[in-house]
């Protein structure tokens, strides 16, 4: 803007008038709205043909927004669902969940993905992209994807790191996501791929898939798998078991910004928090690495971990900067 | 053409019985025609207004006056008649304070609106249309871009809200609000691609 604003007493007018506009569409759109609501609205709209103009023009930008539904994750309504009362090793968990209601945070980045293009995530980061048919695929920390710049773009390669795909059923074109070696194909289903040194590990949640190697020299490793089933896959083999719905889930709770542990090791608690935060937990003594816990942590809240298992655990933490040392 | 205002008016012929309400033609019109041309308005302003901070009050009162006037009869040329009505209110204005910066007047007097066809300003693709909202967001406040985000696109209600963010949902209300007041600003007058100032 040109000029120097004027010093005022008062807000401008119309700055009074937009703000109560802005909060009877929000009370309508947000709130418990009433038929006396209903009322009271025509009544401030018919005061004066300034309260109507500055009504309607939030409300057409604000109904211009409902497209971006079009974005929506499907992520899953209520974070604190997904936590399952398990039988506590330690009393780790109900304090954890507590936290982890509160402060699951981290939102996303929403990006409409055009073909033949490569997105990435940073350590901690998280990004959801649409894809032309309608197809989302989830980034988690530090990963990285690519685009196939075909007609249809249902091919994506996974570079790094892990993704979640919900993929849009297309009977004359599958979709595919290569890893390294490896090429899962599938008609409309929801998985977890990750990647790691040696192959990949899929985690099928809905539909169907097939997972096969592809690289030189590669025999027909291949395997149809059905919801449930956790494939893994590496440079010479494809092995692939069964588990409960419920409990692969545990693994989506990046999802919402948080890690859901049972009865798992301190040892892997720490290298899953390493995943998402430049800050390093240690975890200096055996006996220590070996000790288990269950609940439901904010990802990047890992100071927060380390508290909790100086308090609860009774361990000894010392935060140096760039990591955190946990010991007897 | 500048200043005659009453050659727009007039000229809609009868109305049936059933048709819709002259309001609500009025807000149609309002949300179809002229809130897609509030960044050229306000550029407009912006450069014949010394005092930023009157901005607000202006493009209000220059509203109040147009929609009244599609109150009574549907104003053919959109564009020319925003403009027009803009013009006029300036001159008063000025009138007014008595302080008519020479340069202003000329600004004004020079005011030229091309009799485009109705609605070329606003031809937008859809997908360009989403693609201009998402880049709205972007632009909203980090707390207040979380709330309009699990809001709109997640459908999340205010205590779903509430629970996500860790805050009241008192304070969830003041987000939406304060989004829903931004997100105005940004799709209707600010030109696209613009840096939106801190």
């Amino acid at each position: 803007m040109t000029g120097v604003a004027a010093e005022s007493a008062s807000p401008p007018r119309a700055t009074s008038i937009e703000q109560r506009a802005a909060e009877w569409l929000e009370r309508r759109a947000f709130g418990r709205w009433t038929e006396g609501d209903a009322e009271s609205l025509d009544a401030w709209l018919n005061e004066s043909v300034d309260h109507e103009v500055a009504f309607y023009r939030l409300e057409f930008g604000w109904e211009r927004t409902a497209r971006l539904s079009a974005l929506r994750s499907g992520l899953p309504r209520n974070a604190k669902s997904k936590t399952r009362d398990w039988a506590g090793h330690f009393k780790l968990m109900a304090a954890a969940s507590a936290i982890a209601a509160l402060c699951v945070g981290g939102i996303y980045e929403y990006v409409l993905a055009p073909k033949g293009m490569t997105y990435a995530t940073d350590i901690g980061g998280r990004k959801i992209l649409t894809l032309p048919d309608g197809s989302k695929i989830e980034l988690n920390t530090n990963t990285a994807v690519r685009i196939a710049a075909d007609d249809t773009g249902r091919k994506v390669w996974l570079t790094k790191g892990e993704a979640f795909f919900q993929i849009h059923h297309d009977a004359v074109h599958p979709f595919a996501v290569m890893v390294g070696d490896h090429k899962i194909t599938d008609l409309g289903t929801k998985f977890l791929v990750r990647r790691q040194p040696d192959g990949m590990i899929v985690s099928l949640i809905e539909g169907s898939a097939r997972v096969e190697a592809i690289g030189p020299g590669a025999k027909a490793q291949a395997a149809e798998l059905k919801p449930g089933d956790i494939a893994r896959a590496t440079h010479t083999s494809v092995s692939v078991s069964h588990k409960q719905i419920a409990m692969l889930e545990t693994q989506l709770g990046w999802r919402q910004g948080v890690l859901i542990f049972h009865d798992t090791s301190l040892a892997a608690a720490a290298a899953e928090f390493n995943r998402y935060n430049r800050q390093k937990l240690i975890v200096s003594d055996q006996a220590v690495a070996k000790l288990t816990i269950d609940g439901t942590f904010p990802a990047a809240r890992v100071e927060t971990f380390a508290r909790l298992a100086r308090d609860v655990l009774g361990l000894h933490v010392e935060n140096k900067g760039d990591r955190i040392v946990i010991a007897r | 053409m500048v200043g005659r205002l009453n050659s727009t008016r007039g000229g809609t012929g009868t109305v049936p019985k059933d048709a819709p309400s002259a309001a609500s033609l009025a807000k149609a019109w309002f949300g179809r025609e002229i809130l897609p041309l509030e960044a050229a308005l306000m550029q407009y302003l912006e450069h014949n207004w010394r005092n930023a901070s009157d901005i607000t009050d202006l493009r209000q009162e220059i509203y109040a006056r147009v929609f009244s006037a599609a109150l009574q009869a549907i104003p053919e040329r959109p564009k020319q008649y925003l403009f027009v009505t803009a013009k006029n209110i300036l001159i008063n204005r000025m009138r007014h304070e008595q302080v008519v910066p020479i340069e202003a007047a000329a600004d004004l007097d020079a005011l030229e609106i091309e009799a485009e066809e109705p609605g070329a300003d606003r031809v937008v693709i859809a997908r360009d249309e989403l693609r201009r909202l998402q880049a709205a967001l972007v632009r909203l406040a980090p707390r207040c871009r979380e709330a309009v985000t699990l809001g709109r696109i997640e459908g999340l209600s205010r205590p779903e809200i509430a629970a996500r963010m860790g805050i009241t949902e008192i304070s969830v209300s003041q987000y939406l609000t304060q989004g829903i007041r931004e997100l105005a600003d940004i799709l209707y007058g600010e030109p696209p691609n613009v840096r939106r100032k801190p």
